[in-house]
């Protein structure tokens, strides 16, 4: 059996690490996975290379996030290796070693905010983000469309690439109004320098393949098209999986098999999913099988039953009358833009972010300039309930040097302000991080 | 006394040890007929021996390898219950292949119960087929093996050799298993006809010590043990010249060991005073198996392999194409490039001259400077095969946070080198590879010494789940009920008392408790890998120095 496309595997299961012994993110998520892998000999197919993960640095981390008070005090080493194996996938992809990759690593990442208080919705820093990121400073511009395939909204990366134009963040999910963290609606749509270029299909309970694959035959694949990205990667999380124990979607093996084939990434990242029994062995094992080109029809959980799983014509109806909405508004987008920014010199949005599985709430106002020579500086503001009140400074990637130098003189001044606990500044364009 | 018998490609080699010391050795051309050969080697061995003075007798042997290369292998019947998952081509190892339906999944839950008629008539029709032997694999058959076992009771009664699944190895890995069943069954008999002539010679030569047959990985089992799974001895060959190398070298550092023939070199590791061992099992003739074997990386390089020039560059190998020059040969080979250095004292020197004059004068040099060149090419070679073997090594998956903060690399500190040109090829290697190299003064019967001193090995896989109060040690054909509060300790103990019960020290080499999280009810998920690991006897280092 020999593999169309080469696809490396960083398949990372942390069999040393959980949140606590209980936690659905315990040592034990990857276990059945790794067994049907091995039982299936994925490991001897020609074309399928397992490679093992490095260790992120600080630094990768601090291109992405501001961490509170620094990076050492909130990630463990599991977090420096899951994201390493992230950085690794990507590496491997980008250096031409494969033609795709597949980093099946734990913890995820898709909730944690460019602010880092502490862990949310299992996640403390976004593993892809922080590749990304890592590939970018060292290969330079790349525009790239993450596809988030999670059940829970990427509200996470959502709000790193909030700003971002090259980076197109598309996510489908469990409607917020039912599911955590809440968000995800069809009208959060980006920054002054990247609106339009979020992305939400939020998805009534209980949609099955018809609505998953209507939502990227009908919505992702014509956005897609039109971006032209040069790198698709899948935020690859398994729990819209009819098995799934926190979530209410009707998602099988066999979908998430066609829409990665359908949708062909060139990476993929492991996100959530708690079925570790019944769906992540199946799901993990098609999601491989169509990244590497084979034959994926016989995957499928041992008591599938399509028929059981189809969708309502409620749902059906819901889901494309989403599909129609976002697709306008995408089509809309300059005039929406227009509407929403006009001509302010700084856009501000506030919002409370709750770090839900440390129990730490935090307020955060983001300003972002509107500069018409580059995608403009931007500041948050933001205190926590553990008395941490910060400053934090971005400064783009190709920033012009009238935001460099108003960002450099505000971290000056903003340093020297007592009422702050901790001043950031992100230097995207030298690649140097302060704090 | 151990006697120990190497059954080479061309020659077969025998020796008699006792008390540290190579007593007795023998060599000689094998011929036509294996069988007649080992008569002759263990009468000229047993001369002025009491056959009662006689322990043990070892025996390394390429019958099996053999029959499988040479597809001199009758045909194996197969029957599998693959469930839903990878669609794997099995054709190319069995001419007829029955799927039945039915499932169990990972953890061994019956998902799907078989359906007996339909393996009564997949049976029926390879009865009509004329098949003898039979293979019946499984998926998941080393968490239950109920399916298997259904299957053999319906089929037992209507063919002579059948091989199940779960019985082969404990290992997760059904393709892998499914290789391995099938050639099982293909050289089952002859080697349990070759077993009955080895008893039968020895009788009548008074001898009644235990035979055992040397394994892939380097230890032995019994000969009983290999009638039954008579695939453990595929690829023994190897195994014996590493433990030969173990058996005559000291043994303290991490190392290369390397294994020079005419044709090929066998490339081998130790790690922390023991083998390194292939990661997933061993290959033969393109199937993959779930054998354990040593790790060893073969080269097409070697004393005899023709050297031709490729655009103006020196190419040895990989093939040979006759004997070397000086030999009556028709390509200039390494062995000529010693013996034209006089570092080798065979054949005809100024044949050698030419050897090496051809290629002198194609690329403007001295026949002195080419035949330097074409020796630490040779090593220049070995060194780059070296070096893949061990980034894939390097590159092995880890799965704990502790394996990648410790990030643990082999990083050879020596190399060990036995076989014909190992005496001359040292220095050059030693240069490209700098790293001391060493060798044995006498390697002739270094296989046979190897297998001589070699003990018994065993590996097993057990795994325990709490939630379903069973456990399992396929290896062991142990399947237990287990009580909810069975434990890791518990399950050390049980799996290392077992192996010990062969005389030989036991050691746990993987670990493993997951904690499972069943609604309410918190469960363990144990899986421990035990062994006794492959070793000798005794080594001869002391009586060498």
């Amino acid at each position: 059996m020999k593999a169309k496309n080469k696809l490396g595997l960083v398949f990372f299961p942390a069999f040393d690490w959980a949140i606590s012994r209980t936690h659905p993110e315990r040592e034990e998520r990857l276990l059945y996975t790794m067994d049907q892998l091995l039982e299936e000999g994925v490991r001897d197919i020609e074309g399928i290379e397992f490679h093992n993960p490095e260790i992120a640095s600080n630094k990768d981390i601090e291109r992405t996030h501001f961490v509170v008070p620094t990076v050492d005090d909130r990630l463990t080493q599991s977090h420096k290796v899951s994201i390493g194996g992230t950085i690794k996938a990507f590496n491997l992809v980008m250096e031409n070693k494969v033609d795709k990759a597949f980093a099946l690593v734990r913890p995820p990442g898709h909730h944690a905010h460019t602010v880092v208080y502490g862990d949310r919705g299992f996640c403390i820093a976004n593993v892809e983000a922080v590749a990304l990121e890592h590939i970018r400073a060292k290969h330079g511009k790349l525009k790239v469309a993450i596809v988030d395939t999670d059940c829970h909204h990427g509200d996470g990366t959502e709000d790193i690439y909030w700003n971002d134009p090259d980076t197109l963040v598309i996510s489908f999910h469990q409607d917020g109004r039912t599911l955590y963290p809440g968000t995800g609606d069809v009208h959060e749509s980006g920054g002054p320098a990247a609106f339009g270029y979020n992305v939400n299909i939020p998805l009534p309970p209980q949609t099955g393949e018809e609505g998953f694959l209507y939502v990227l035959d009908n919505v992702v694949m014509p956005i897609l098209d039109e971006y032209q990205p040069d790198l698709i990667i899948n935020s690859a999380g398994q729990d819209n999986h009819y098995s799934d124990p926190i979530t209410n979607m009707n998602f099988t093996a066999q979908g998430y098999a066609v829409l990665n084939d359908r949708l062909n990434p060139d990476i993929a990242v492991l996100e959530g999913g708690y079925s570790i029994e019944g769906a992540l062995p199946y799901v993990n094992l098609g999601i491989i099988l169509a990244m590497a080109g084979l034959d994926y029809s016989n995957v499928h959980e041992p008591d599938y039953n399509p028929a059981a799983l189809r969708q309502s014509h409620r749902i059906t109806d819901t889901v494309k009358r989403t599909c129609d909405q976002v697709i306008n508004r995408w089509q809309n987008k300059e005039q929406l833009a227009q509407k929403a920014i006009g001509d302010k010199e700084f856009v501000k949005e506030n919002k409370n972010v709750y770090y839900d599985t440390d129990g730490i709430l935090s307020d955060q106002q983001k300003k972002f300039k509107v500069c018409p020579d580059c995608n403009g500086y931007s500041v948050i503001y933001s205190s926590s309930s553990q008395g941490h009140k910060i400053c934090a400074i971005n400064i783009p990637l190709e920033a012009c040097s009238e935001c460099v130098n108003t960002a450099y003189d505000l971290y000056e001044k903003s340093k020297k302000d007592k009422n702050y606990t901790n001043v950031y500044l992100q230097d995207r364009v030298k690649d140097e991080y302060f704090s | 006394m151990y006697l120990g018998i190497d059954v080479g490609g061309t020659n077969i080699d025998g020796v008699i040890l006792e008390a540290g010391k190579l007593l007795k050795t023998e060599k000689l051309p094998i011929g036509n007929d294996l069988l007649e050969a080992i008569n002759t080697c263990l009468e000229n061995l047993l001369t002025d021996i009491k056959p009662n003075k006689i322990t043990r007798i070892n025996l390394s042997t390429t019958i099996s390898t053999n029959a499988i290369v040479e597809k001199q292998t009758p045909p194996v019947g197969l029957i599998l219950q693959t469930g839903p998952g990878i669609a794997h081509d099995f054709s190319a190892i069995s001419e007829q292949i029955e799927y039945i339906s039915g499932y169990v999944d990972h953890r061994g839950k019956l998902i799907m119960e078989l359906n007996q008629d339909e393996v009564i008539a997949s049976l029926k029709s390879l009865k009509t087929n004329k098949f003898e032997n039979l293979a019946v694999v499984t998926k998941f058959s080393t968490r239950n093996l109920m399916a298997e076992e259904k299957i053999y009771n319906l089929a037992k009664a209507d063919f002579s050799n059948i091989s199940l699944g779960h019985e082969i190895s404990g290992k997760l890995n059904f393709p892998r298993r499914v290789n391995s069943a099938v050639l099982n069954s293909a050289v089952m008999q002859i080697f349990s006809d070759f077993a009955k002539q080895i008893v039968k010679g020895l009788g009548t030569k008074n001898i009644d010590a235990p035979i055992n047959i040397l394994k892939a990985d380097g230890g032995t089992m019994t000969l009983e043990q290999g009638v039954d799974k008579p695939v453990e001895t595929i690829l023994s060959g190897p195994a014996a010249s590493f433990m030969g190398i173990m058996a005559l070298l000291e043994n303290e550092e991490d190392a290369i060991l390397m294994d020079i023939g005419g044709t090929t070199t066998d490339i081998f590791f130790v790690v922390d005073k023991n083998p390194l061992f292939e990661p997933l099992g061993a290959e033969i003739d393109g199937h993959k198996t779930l054998v354990r074997a040593l790790y060893v990386h073969s080269v097409g390089l070697g004393g005899d392999s023709a050297i031709i020039l490729e655009n103006d560059q020196l190419k040895i190998g990989p093939r040979r194409l006759g004997k070397p020059m000086a030999m009556g040969g028709d390509y200039p080979t390494p062995t000529d490039a010693m013996i034209h250095l006089g570092k080798l004292d065979v054949g005809n020197k100024e044949q050698a001259q030419v050897a090496m004059n051809q290629l002198a004068t194609e690329l403007n040099c001295s026949s002195k400077e080419i035949a330097e060149q074409i020796l630490e090419n040779f090593a220049d070679r070995l060194k780059v095969e070296v070096d893949q073997s061990l980034e894939i090594i390097n590159n092995k998956p880890l799965y704990t946070v502790r394996e990648v903060l410790e990030d643990k690399k082999l990083e050879p500190q020596e190399i060990r080198l036995i076989g014909g040109p190992a005496a001359i090829l040292s220095k050059y290697v030693e240069q490209s590879f700098e790293l001391k190299t060493i060798y044995p003064q006498d390697f002739s019967v270094a296989n046979a010494i190897g297998a001589a001193l070699a003990i018994p090995s065993f590996e097993t896989n057990l795994i325990a789940d709490t939630g379903r109060d069973i456990l399992s040690v396929p290896e062991l054909s142990i399947y237990e009920q287990i009580s909810r509060r069975y434990d890791l300790t518990d399950a050390k103990k049980l799996v290392i008392e077992e192996l010990e019960k062969s005389g030989y020290e036991a050691e746990i080499v993987e670990e493993e408790s997951f904690n499972m999280v069943d609604g309410f009810r918190e469960n363990q998920n144990i899986r421990i890998k035990a062994q006794i690991k492959p070793g000798l006897e005794y080594s001869l280092v002391k009586e060498q120095s």
